[in-house]
């Protein structure tokens, strides 16, 4: 197929007029843009000499290498992610889904027996064998079981401690730590309605005040923080607002607001987002900002909204499509936050997700694609016209038909009895 | 036989922790990863032997000098490990620890690990037992003198000023940051925090003297987006349109200080009174509209498909020939519509 690639954005002669606009006033902030923005400029012109066709390419070989050593073997650099090991299965699983490379079964069964072993006395995943339980890593394991998707997958979660864990971890203000003896913040809640929902354990009480908790970490800035009080921050505003959609409440934050804000942390020079204002681009945003946008779509589209677009996000997907692949890559495998930065599989994982939210649009029965570089960039649609609970968005960031599948799987089941274990309090042995 | 082991290293050199007669009674514990191991890491013999004798106290729940000597050496391995910093915890009260000297651990800790969040919380337990929130202040300041925006210290400072009722120089606190950096959105976010839960935005001095310490930065700075969230943030609960004379002084600003900021606050501020004041609708909304589409064309375009929506949005809902939605010819139809989420809320 011999037909002329669309034109870069960021080739294009009206990109350097987006540079960061200091009006003589140099403070930290501006100087670590300005740092960025001479780094990422120096990306687009190597690619602008060594391409004559502009042709951005997703390094699927490079990645998939990188993925499938790493859901094995992993360098002693990963010490400080050994309480975060479902975090790992998790995001190199995903990935792998994202890239549509299968998982052989027999290293599937192996994740199912490692993450047992996470799986604790009292309910609930631990950040490796032998720790404690923790939402983050509960909220990992439950994914990647969900991405394996099998019988002997769903069969590790022991639902019924899973409820009486949630419970423990409960707060009165409806709240949640985020282990026994742990911090609040907002992360907690979505990962409990995460699992709660995909397992078919939410009781009457288990969410009773959290959604009036969440909507009191929006700020005045539009977005969320992790606890009231705190900067609006992109990871945070994903959660909070990603719970409120599982919940069915997302009406009850200001979703005007919430728009503005995360519209505006697309950065005009970089085409990326930053987590919060004034701070610096990351590839991880790419999926906790640009991800919002699917959900703030459904949210308005539910609350009757005919002035939405039928075709795109509120975002610029192109431009978020050529950050991701001309910036954050690393040609021998991985995905980064931005040039000059080490690869990881947390980055892997954001920057795959933020790419296909960016390729992919939806709603009801619409679909449209726009996809920067070859059509082999195309990655896996986190969207489905079929009408199943929350497909249309990526609330889970997992692919829709494994949430269809376990929803499925798991609602034949019994919600196990509502057993309130001692409520948490602040330390105790 | 009992003898103190301090926090300082247990393994020197090249003896082992395996050749220490201190541990010759306990059976070290391996990771049960299970016989085909997933997303193994390849931990350094010192990390394996630390973490062995971890796994083995905590199997005895035993609770004595010698196991929170180890929690230190674990949390130097890896600082993110929440279970270790649990029982380093449980061991505090039971071995009646002194918790100053704790603190000057944890001080020591925080410094070489600012952005981990099981620090900052053991930080917060010690102060609570100890209720003594008088260095806070202090080495947050000192924590954000290296990084003005840390996340975690940020959340740690409004924790101690609340909880303790530390309001009172902040503010000051927060204007010599903003003398520093007036783009640190914290900063900003820390001012919002102080006044709202002090005096508060209803005073009309209050409120005035903020709106024109905006105008001031604005005037030194257009181009920087917080100040303009700001102002916008402290004004939109009473309507932006309602602040006497600011909009004729944003108009002016136009002129010389223009910014897709400035824009976007006209924007709100015409929102504002085509719902809250009588003014000349068609007038108003006109100019608005303008507004939206040059931001989307041609001065804010990385959001033209957001300004497009908010130009729609406004014609559709404040437009004379306006009804509510005729069905679409080209927009997304009403509500009540057929798909029906099967929701999983309870």
């Amino acid at each position: 197929m011999e037909t002329v690639p669309a034109p870069l954005r960021c080739l294009g002669e009206c990109h350097a007029a987006e540079k960061f606009t200091d009006d003589g006033v140099e403070t930290v902030t501006s100087m670590e843009q300005k740092k960025v923005e001479r780094s990422i400029q120096e990306v687009i012109s190597v690619y602008k000499q060594m391409h004559s066709f502009p042709q951005p390419t997703l390094l699927r070989d490079q990645h998939y290498q990188y993925l499938k050593k790493g859901l094995r073997h992993l360098s002693d650099s990963y010490e400080c992610l050994d309480a975060s090991r479902p975090w790992l299965c998790y995001w190199i699983l995903h990935s792998l889904e994202l890239l549509e490379e299968p998982v052989p079964s027999s290293i599937a069964s192996d994740v199912c027996q490692f993450l047992a072993r996470c799986q604790t006395p009292t309910g609930g995943f631990a950040g490796g064998p032998g720790q404690h339980a923790h939402l983050a890593p509960t909220y990992a394991a439950v994914n990647a079981l969900c991405i394996i998707g099998t019988e002997e997958a769903y069969s590790v979660i022991d639902r019924e401690k899973l409820l009486s864990f949630l419970f423990s971890v409960k707060q009165p203000d409806g709240s949640f730590v985020m282990h026994v003896g742990g911090e609040v913040d907002v992360r907690s809640a979505y990962c409990a309605a995460s699992v709660a929902s995909l397992t078919n354990i939410v009781t009457p009480s288990l969410f009773q005040d959290t959604p009036m908790w969440i909507v009191s970490c929006q700020n005045w800035e539009g977005g969320l923080g992790g606890v009231p009080g705190l900067e609006a921050h992109g990871g945070y505003t994903f959660c909070g607002t990603a719970a409120m959609v599982i919940l069915g409440k997302e009406f009850m934050l200001d979703l005007k607001s919430l728009l503005r804000w995360v519209a505006s942390r697309q950065m005009r020079f970089e085409g990326g987002f930053q987590g919060r204002c004034n701070k610096l681009v990351d590839g991880c945003y790419s999926f906790w900002q640009a991800g919002l946008l699917p959900l703030l779509h459904r949210a308005l589209f539910k609350e009757g909204d005919s002035t939405l677009s039928l075709e795109k996000w509120m975002f610029e997907q192109q431009a978020l499509q050529e950050y991701i692949l001309l910036c954050c890559q690393n040609p021998v495998g991985g995905l980064l936050d931005k040039p000059g930065k080490s690869r990881d599989f947390y980055h892997t994982c954001y920057c795959l997700s933020g790419l296909s939210v960016a390729q992919h649009f939806g709603n009801m029965d619409l679909h449209h694609q726009l996809i920067v570089g070859q059509e082999e960039n195309r990655l896996v649609c986190m969207l489905t016209s079929r009408p199943i609970c929350h497909s249309y968005h990526p609330v889970y960031n997992i692919c829709p038909e494994k949430v269809a599948r376990a929803i499925q799987h798991f609602h034949q089941l019994p919600v196990p009895m509502e057993n309130r274990g001692s409520p948490a309090s602040s330390d105790h042995s | 036989m009992f003898f103190r082991v301090t926090n300082v290293l247990l393994v020197k050199g090249n003896l082992d922790i395996l050749d220490r007669k201190e541990w010759a009674d306990l059976e070290p514990v391996p990771q049960d990863d299970g016989p085909n191991p997933v997303v193994k890491i390849a931990y350094s013999d010192k990390f394996t032997d630390v973490y062995d004798y971890f796994r083995a106290l905590l199997k005895n729940d035993e609770k004595s000098e010698r196991a929170f000597a180890l929690t230190a050496e674990a949390i130097e391995l890896n600082a993110a490990n929440y279970t270790v910093w649990h029982y380093r915890r449980v061991l505090l009260q039971a071995l009646g620890k002194d918790l100053r000297e704790e603190m000057r651990y944890i001080t020591a800790i925080i410094e070489d690990q600012p952005k981990n969040y099981q620090v900052w919380h053991h930080r917060r337990m010690v102060v609570e037992w100890l209720n003594d929130p008088s260095e806070e202040l202090e080495f947050i300041a000192e924590i954000l003198s290296q990084d003005a925006k840390n996340y975690h210290a940020w959340q740690h400072r409004q924790w101690v000023i609340q909880e303790y009722k530390l309001w009172d120089h902040e503010l000051e606190y927060v204007e010599q940051l903003l003398e520093d950096d007036v783009r640190n959105n914290s900063a900003w976010n820390q001012r919002h925090y102080v006044i709202s839960h002090t005096t508060g935005y209803s005073d009309p001095e209050i409120l005035a003297r903020e709106v024109q310490y905006s105008l001031k930065q604005i005037r030194k700075a257009p181009h920087n987006e917080s100040v303009w969230n700001y102002l916008k943030g402290i004004l939109q609960d009473r309507g932006l349109s309602s602040h006497p004379g600011l909009l004729e002084q944003i108009l002016e600003l136009k002129e010389t200080h223009c910014s897709p900021y400035l824009l976007g606050f006209l924007v709100d501020s015409y929102e504002d009174s085509l719902e809250n004041s009588s003014v000349d609708q068609e007038e108003v909304l006109s100019k608005a509209l303008e507004l939206c589409e040059l931001l989307a064309l041609e001065k804010d375009t990385i959001r033209r498909e957001y300004w497009s929506y908010v130009g729609r949005s406004l014609q559709a809902k404040y437009s004379p020939s306006s009804t509510s939605s005729a069905p679409g010819t080209d927009r997304a139809s009403a509500p009540g519509s057929v798909y029906q989420d099967t929701t999983c809320s309870s």
